[in-house]
């Protein structure tokens, strides 16, 4: 098992980057009133057949063909599912992957959500050839890192130029820190 | 909120300035393990630690990069090093410290780490 749901984050989303995705999009929703911590890894990546969709979540099914997923998704499910929350894996051969986890967020087996900036900044700065979008919730306040955002304005320059990523950090760091609040995900 | 007018100005700052990774190309290589054991057992502060320490002290001549299972999940989180001519060395159960040590003394002075490696394990 992992210790906080965004390394599960980090795992799953590299999937998405095995899959040749050009865009993943990565959503944490925390909702206080609905009691639930939403979480949803969609890319445009080579997507599944039916028969690997259902074999990835189960961590017994180890053939050489789901060997990339391996413990990844089962671990992601079972943080899910301990939570009293639900998992849920869509996916279309040639089109992408949706992963949606929820969390119920009151629940004493929950994980905490950890520590997103430094997931987002590995995936974000590990892989500059692919695109992400960030979207972050807590109730009403919001915060949306795009990379293309960053291109558009950055051009050839670098994700890992020192100055660069420590802007990546600190932006999702600032961001992070006001959306959340007081809160306690 | 931070804004991205910030990230102009970085831009600005930089053009112009000669990017020395893209002349010198990367010497060394550094692989960091990042399947779901190398996570599970604390490769992302070994990674983050690693390359923000390579910024720093600005070696150009070494690449930090990252790979899926390298096959020895009961050591992770592993981290090789790749020179050319040389022998890969491989650094097995890494954290953040060990990391920094390994930049200082492989990385800057050219000297394995013998007791971080897989070989003092084993």
């Amino acid at each position: 098992m992992m210790p906080e749901i965004s390394l599960n984050i980090l795992d799953v989303a590299e999937n998405s980057v095995k899959a040749g995705a050009k865009l993943v999009e990565l959503t944490v929703e925390a909702d206080f009133a609905d009691n639930k911590l939403t979480v949803i890894i969609s890319d445009d990546g080579c997507g599944m057949t039916k028969e690997q969709v259902e074999s990835v979540i189960d961590p017994f099914y180890t053939t050489r063909t789901t060997r990339k997923v391996g413990l990844g998704v089962p671990f992601f499910k079972l943080a899910a599912e301990s939570s009293g929350g639900s998992f849920d894996i869509r996916s279309e051969k040639d089109k992408g992957t949706v992963v949606t986890a929820t969390f119920m967020l009151d629940s004493i087996d929950r994980m905490p959500l950890g520590d997103m900036v430094s997931t987002v900044h590995t995936l974000v700065t590990m892989h500059e050839n692919m695109d992400f979008v960030y979207r972050y919730r807590v109730d009403e306040r919001e915060f949306t890192l795009d990379t293309r955002e960053f291109r558009e304005i950055l051009g050839d320059v670098s994700f890992t130029e020192p100055d660069v990523s420590n802007y990546i950090r600190d932006y999702l760091r600032e961001n992070t820190q006001e959306v959340t609040g007081s809160n306690n995900i | 909120m931070k804004s991205l007018e910030e990230l102009k100005a970085i831009r600005e700052k930089m053009q112009g300035a000669v990017n020395l990774r893209n002349e010198e190309g990367d010497a060394i290589r550094v692989v960091v393990g990042m399947a779901t054991c190398g996570i599970a057992s604390g490769a992302r502060p070994v990674l983050t630690t690693l390359s923000d320490a390579v910024q720093e002290k600005k070696l150009s001549n070494v690449a930090v990069t990252q790979t899926g299972c390298i096959g020895l999940c009961q050591y992770e989180p592993i981290v090789e090093v790749f020179e050319p001519g040389k022998e890969k060395v491989t650094y097995v159960k890494m954290n953040p410290e060990k990391a920094l040590e390994v930049v200082d003394r492989h990385l800057i002075r050219g000297q394995v780490v013998s007791e971080y490696t897989i070989g003092a394990v084993k």
